[in-house]
């Protein structure tokens, strides 16, 4: 027992030293990303960031850029940060670390509206407007559009980027204000998009998590979400495992302050 | 905003030296700037070849050289006798290590080149040795820019008119600029980065109008063409290629040739619900101009969203040729040449305009060679379909029916998400890009630096989007059949065939290509060779070897001294170019959009560069 105190107190004292000459962690970021990231720190991604970096006993450091298209390459692996701090479990571009949550995308409608969609089966989905977002980057598409097309509801499926107006500060938050505000019946939306915005609305909403293969097995709805280094940076990988490890607790509590529906 | 460098007096003295040794230069304000070549004909070619507007014989004005877009000087002095003694004149840097496409203009004694971003001017005085700069233009556009677009921070070059050089940035903002003095004279934003627009293109100036399209299709823009005011850059209209026909320009005056382009609104019609809105289609290419009709002509690019299950319908007007009014933007007709899109096959490919013998009578002609792997020849009057057959190996489809204008498309080659589609010819990237041909009037062959890569469009995987997961299909590009993977296609116009090529087996060719009145044919190569060949026989004369990948477009210019001379950037970049630059992983054969597949090997051949290169006998 003392022994492990003291083993404890060398490693605070140890890590005091590090701490001040430790190189920074530099993570890649979006500076205009709401729930997930901004330039003031204030998503659950830049959250987590800061509580990595104490864990790991480095200053934190920011590179920022938006998420397109040539986000990883620009960033990433041009050697301006080293690491992404939200990217899927099974995204192929970089190496991932363990999963730190899952969520999965939602319906999203106003309750005072009482539509209880739960699946892409039901039956009132064909008569409602339904808002999506879309990318129109070559070859992806939100897991959403293709089940609509799969089940032909496109004629009554409105288009949202996601990539929002830029301009303003949450560009991602206006497929659920066209909820709140009538423009469209019901929005399928990525968990943490959805959790964040729905609170913000004056309008009490209903948010629906969609079943993992709600679809087919290759469709996935659920994602396992973990934090992402460039390929080869094991060293890196593993100590962030460790943290994901040793903080799980924390971590779920700020995704909890967010309203991150998990799984 | 201002010039860094500005020496009028060199001008002026650069004008006196000129009057002193008597310029052979046109310095009219005909577009293609030369004396020596009566409109309509140039010497060596058939009777029956009628050019519609000045070819370029000294100068060079704008993005083609001339509004037909043929890419074809008069000059002659440079010839297949004395072509093996070229030799370069002088070199120079941009300072910017971006895929540079697009191509130098030269006016007067100047050189004006558009560096990729951040989109410098730089004027080069050709009166003195050594590349000697007269200003920099800086004009410092939103550097959020780079984030969006797609395929490197590209430009595509100038045109000249009424004193100004006038160009895009990639922030969505047009620039005119003095010619002399460097300064800005105005500057336009017309798109939004926000929404995910970016400029790309080369604008082209008809009498006070300039035309100009937008980029970014991959971001749900909606593409449009946007007409400026020379003068002033206001803008005076803006003609949009998705939604009612009021935004697209479509009225009284429109008659589509076949019943497939007739009917109300098809921009709103051929889509579901609102989704012309994200409609893609976007003018990233080029536009060339008949000064005869006063129609203006271009290629729009793929419909938005990627996967086609999403947009029942046709999708109009996406990847479409468009003729419009010069003056109002009105339609005049439009060709779709491939409804409901489902390779990402953009038809912004070049539009070369010319009157020839074709079919046993004399044709008003516009030449596409398509993304698809199709040479289009058609009627420009009217928008009819005179040919459509293949430059490269091509199995989404066998053939057109001249009758209906629609292809006959092979349905095991459509994509379709979740689903394994093999082998499909050509690859995204298509049987050529946006890089573009030249015609040469004296041997009625059309030059087309082509693309041989096949794809497999193959399953789903996670990718993720401002913070959302996303599904994405592995999308793989390799070499297609016969070994090689770019080929310089001399394509007989008037008999629809390939009249000869010269294959590359390592690289496709994504350098544009120049014609002359010497009988030579200039194009480089992505591994840095820049070429020069036989108009007539495809016989190679000679060969340099340039600093990096060659991705531009080459000119010819009468010097100051009254020589010829050739002018080619020597920049690897742009979509496939971008493989060379070493953030891109060439282990993994699915990035940069599925590219890395057919260019793995780009490393060890070339890297990044910035460099013009003069050349001259």
């Amino acid at each position: 027992m003392s022994s492990a105190s003291s083993g404890l107190v060398l490693a605070c004292a140890v890590s005091a030293i590090v701490g001040a000459s430790a190189p920074p962690l530099r993570v890649c970021a979006d500076p205009n990303n709401m729930p997930f990231s901004n330039a003031h720190g204030e998503g659950f991604e830049n959250k987590i960031a800061a509580l990595v970096a104490r864990d790991l006993h480095r200053p934190l450091a920011y590179f920022w850029l938006p998420q397109r298209r040539g986000f990883v390459r620009n960033s990433l692996d041009a050697g301006q940060c080293d690491v992404v701090v939200g990217v899927p479990a099974s995204y192929g571009r970089l190496q991932t670390t363990d999963r730190y949550y899952r969520s999965s995308y939602v319906f999203v409608s106003r309750r005072d509206r009482h539509l209880r969609i739960d699946s892409f089966d039901a039956g009132g989905l064909r008569s409602l407007k339904i808002g999506i977002q879309i990318s129109g980057d070559d070859y992806n598409n939100p897991p959403a559009a293709q089940a609509l097309a799969a089940r032909h509801l496109v004629h009554n499926v409105h288009g949202f980027t996601v990539y929002g107006d830029y301009s303003k500060p949450d560009p991602q938050r206006e497929i659920v204000d066209a909820v709140a505000d009538g423009r469209v019946d019901v929005a399928i939306v990525w968990g943490p998009l959805a959790g964040y915005y729905t609170r913000r609305e004056p309008a009490p909403m209903d948010v629906t998590p969609i079943a993992a293969a709600a679809d087919s097995p290759v469709l996935p709805f659920v994602f396992d979400i973990a934090m992402g280094v460039r390929r080869g940076d094991t060293a890196l990988r593993d100590a962030l495992n460790a943290t994901i490890a040793r903080r799980r607790v924390e971590i779920r509590q700020i995704l909890h302050t967010y309203g991150v529906p998990l799984r | 905003m201002t010039p860094t460098r500005s020496h009028a007096w060199l001008s002026v003295a650069a004008l006196v030296a000129c009057l002193i040794v008597g310029c052979r230069r046109n310095q009219g304000n005909g577009p293609g700037g030369g004396a020596s070549a009566p409109q309509g004909h140039v010497p060596g070619a058939p009777p029956t070849m009628h050019l519609i507007a000045d070819v370029s014989a000294g100068e060079w004005r704008m993005p083609a050289g001339d509004f037909g877009n043929l890419r074809y000087s008069t000059l002659d002095t440079i010839k297949t006798t004395n072509v093996m003694n070229l030799h370069v004149i002088t070199t120079f840097s941009t300072g910017i290590p971006h895929g540079h496409e697009g191509q130098p203009l030269v006016f007067g004694n100047t050189m004006y080149v558009v560096t990729p971003f951040p989109n410098n001017l730089v004027a080069v005085d050709l009166t003195k040795p050594g590349g000697a700069v007269k200003w920099i233009y800086e004009p410092h556009p939103d550097p959020r820019a780079v984030g969006i677009a797609c395929c490197d921070v590209v430009n595509r070059g100038a045109s000249y008119a009424d004193g100004k050089i006038i160009y895009s940035l990639l922030d969505a903002t047009i620039v005119a600029v003095d010619t002399e003095t460097g300064r800005e004279v105005w500057r336009t934003r017309i798109g939004d980065i926000n929404r995910g627009e970016t400029f790309t293109a080369a604008p082209v100036i008809v009498k006070d109008h300039v035309l100009v399209g937008n980029s970014g299709g991959e971001l749900g823009v909606r593409g449009y063409v946007a007409c400026l005011d020379v003068r002033s850059g206001k803008e005076l209209w803006r003609a949009f290629n998705t939604g009612p026909d009021s935004d697209v320009k479509i009225g009284p005056g429109f008659h589509a040739f076949y019943p497939k382009d007739q009917g109300k609104d098809l921009g709103v019609t051929s889509w579901p619900s609102e989704q012309w809105k994200l409609g893609g289609s976007t003018v990233w290419g080029w536009i060339s101009y008949d000064p005869e009709t006063n129609l203006f002509f271009y290629g729009t690019g793929n419909p938005g969203v990627w996967n086609p299950d999403l947009r029942p319908g046709d999708n109009k007007w996406s990847s479409s040729i468009v003729a419009r009014d010069a003056d109002t933007g009105e339609a005049r007709w439009i060709y779709q040449v491939t409804a409901h899109d489902s390779w990402d096959y953009d038809e912004i490919m070049e539009n070369v305009l010319v009157d020839m013998d074709y079919g046993g009578r004399r044709r008003k002609l516009l030449i596409h060679p398509g993304r698809t792997g199709f040479v289009y020849v058609l009627d420009r009057e009217t928008g009819e379909l005179l040919s459509a057959e293949t430059f490269e190996p091509t199995n989404w489809a066998s053939g057109y029916d001249l009758k209906s204008g629609k292809p006959a498309e092979d349905p095991a080659k459509h994509t379709h998400f979740g689903t394994v589609t093999q082998g499909i010819c050509p690859s995204s990237t298509g049987a050529k890009d946006v890089i573009p041909s030249a015609f040469s009037p004296r041997t009625a062959l059309l030059y087309i630096p082509a693309h041989n890569t096949c794809m497999d469009y193959e399953g789903i995987e996670a990718n993720y989007i401002a913070g959302t997961p996303y599904l994405g299909a592995d999308v793989k590009m390799y070499p297609g059949p016969g070994g090689y993977q770019g080929e310089l296609v001399a394509w007989d116009v008037a008999r629809n065939r390939k009249a000869w090529g010269i294959k590359d087996a390592r690289f496709p060719i994504y350098s544009g290509v120049l014609a002359t009145g010497g009988d030579v044919v200039f194009y480089g190569t992505m591994d840095g060779w820049f070429k020069a060949v036989d108009a007539r026989t495809g016989t190679e004369l000679w060969q340099f070897h340039t600093a990096s990948g060659i991705v531009g477009n080459p000119i010819t210019y009468l010097g100051p001294d009254g020589k010829q001379y050739v002018a080619v950037y020597s920049g690897i970049g742009g979509w496939m170019g971008a493989v060379a630059f070493p953030e891109v992983s060439a282990d993994d054969p699915y990035a940069a959009l599925g590219v890395v597949g057919a260019m793995k090997d780009i490393k060890k051949y070339t890297a990044a560069g910035s460099t013009v290169y003069v050349f001259g006998l």
